[in-house]
């Protein structure tokens, strides 16, 4: 279990600018809480996420995991609590949310391809305008990453010409290409064909091997028994219980984890 | 026969007046390269604040965007080009209209391009904010481009019924078109110069209605 420890993360936001090691998480929440009106979808989420690890955060509809991993790079803003991204605590007044957030890619469920621009142009649109770099540059940059995620030869392709698959793999490279610390997948599988979603799958688990940090939302169950380091059960905004996927999926502690996987596996 | 002729269709009386015809036509031209843009501009300006954060400003946009749309634009023309002048303000003929266009037309171009922008969704915003763009850059590289694609043929509309409107510069003796045809009709007693006149406008529109034709049939095909 890695629960964070309140010193440990002051400790981390007191010693800014150092390169991350694996002596401290990549990612660290602590006491998150996320409320619309009256309303609470997050009530006090602490997870510290390490190098390398790949997570996923599982759970009924309405448990808060998605709006958990919108909260990560804000997309959402959370209503209290603290996290600290490779160091940087993005909740502070002063922090530059959008150069943080070129450290924390992310992947939606819909794709959410720019759909007038070309595979190349989704991938090179931040490279250019965020990181300032030359035209010529990105692109090269752009075909590299594209190249990984095995779309070498979809680079001038537009979003409508490509399968599900293939747009699901441009998102990938589109985050990829920033060199995020930390990947965040919101259901990267659920709008999917059946066929389909095995190509995705294998690029995640090459991302997991080439030492990604990833923190997964998704119903892939096959998926998350084989890959994943940790599984977080989540239910009514909280972490009931975490643990190795064994653990979560064969032998479960708690009653509403037992009851949520046992519905699960019945399908 | 010959009546209908001499009097709308007389050659003599077209020659003659065709020079100042082609000077109010080049005047047209000049006006609409000068409102179609500002309104254009105008337009976008006022949708971006009719999307501010704040709800005063919006607010403001609200009841800019419901004034001007309710307000008649030959009443708002007269109103700058004779009205002004008793605050003491004299505004040459050009200025008032271009004023007065500016006003009228951003704010039917300003909800064309509101409504481009809300049918985007939130999603391409997500996205392109999570790669660290700013709000403006996510405006001008992902959601203006896709939002003017999907509102192209109410602004071309848009724009057809602001290059028509141009004819009430006459009013203020702008020596626009329509001006110089009524000053070659009044001279001459004819009408041939009008009919002219309303020949050049067609010139001028029917390249804007035919590229709308197809837009709209490419759109109908689309969906």
């Amino acid at each position: 279990m890695q629960l964070t420890d309140t010193t440990g993360s002051a400790a981390t936001t007191a010693d800014p600018g150092t390169p991350a090691d694996t002596g401290r998480p990549i990612l660290d929440v602590a006491a998150l809480h996320k409320s619309y009106g009256a309303l609470k979808v997050l009530r006090g989420i602490d997870l510290a996420v390490w190098p390398r690890e790949m997570v996923f955060l599982i759970g009924p509809s309405g448990s808060g995991k998605s709006t958990l991993l919108r909260c990560l790079n804000r997309l959402e803003e959370p209503s209290s609590g603290s996290i600290v991204v490779d160091g940087i605590d993005i909740m502070a007044p002063g922090t530059d949310l959008n150069r943080v957030r070129q450290r924390i890619g992310m992947v939606f469920q819909s794709f959410n391809l720019y759909p007038h621009m070309t595979a190349l142009g989704n991938v090179t649109l931040a490279l250019r305008k965020v990181q300032g770099r030359r035209r010529a540059d990105a692109e090269d940059l752009g075909r590299a990453v594209l190249g990984r995620v095995g779309l070498s030869d979809k680079a001038d392709a537009y979003p409508h010409a490509l399968s599900g698959g293939q747009q699901q793999r441009v998102a990938i490279a589109r985050a990829l290409a920033l060199e995020p610390r930390v990947m965040l997948f919101d259901e990267p599988t659920s709008a999917l064909d059946p066929e389909l979603v095995g190509s995705v799958l294998q690029v995640m688990r090459n991302m997991r091997e080439s030492g990604m940090t990833m923190v997964v939302v998704s119903h892939e169950f096959g998926f998350a028994r084989a890959a994943a380091d940790r599984v977080l059960f989540l239910d009514t905004g909280r972490v009931v219980e975490q643990g190795p996927p064994e653990q979560i999926f064969d032998a479960p502690q708690e009653a509403r984890t037992r009851d949520f996987v046992r519905r699960i596996t019945q399908h | 026969m010959q009546t209908l002729i001499d009097n709308f269709f007389n050659l003599e009386i077209v020659v003659a007046a065709w020079p100042i015809l082609l000077q109010g036509f080049g005047m047209t031209l000049l006006l609409c390269a000068v409102v179609v843009p500002v309104g254009l501009a105008g337009g976008l300006v006022v949708a971006l604040l009719s999307g501010a954060r704040s709800r005063c400003l919006r607010w403001i946009m609200v009841g800019y965007v419901d004034f001007f749309r309710a307000f008649p634009p030959l009443v708002l023309l007269i109103f700058i080009y004779f009205g002004f002048p008793f605050a003491g303000i004299d505004i040459p003929e050009f200025a008032a209209v271009v004023l007065a266009f500016l006003l009228n037309s951003s704010s039917y171009y300003g909800e064309i391009f509101r409504a481009g922008i809300e049918s985007i969704g939130r999603a391409q915003i997500d996205a392109a904010r999570s790669t660290g763009l700013t709000a403006g850059q996510t405006m001008r590289h992902v959601i203006l481009p896709q939002a003017i694609r999907n509102v192209l043929p109410d602004l071309i509309g848009n724009t057809l019924e602001v290059v028509k409107l141009t004819s009430i510069a006459s009013v203020v003796a702008l020596q626009e078109l329509l001006y110089m045809a009524r000053q070659a009709q009044s001279v001459t007693y004819n009408a041939s110069p009008i009919v002219v006149a309303a020949l050049m406008y067609l010139v001028l529109l029917w390249p804007l209605v035919r590229l709308l034709s197809r837009l709209e049939h490419k759109t109908l095909a689309g969906r």
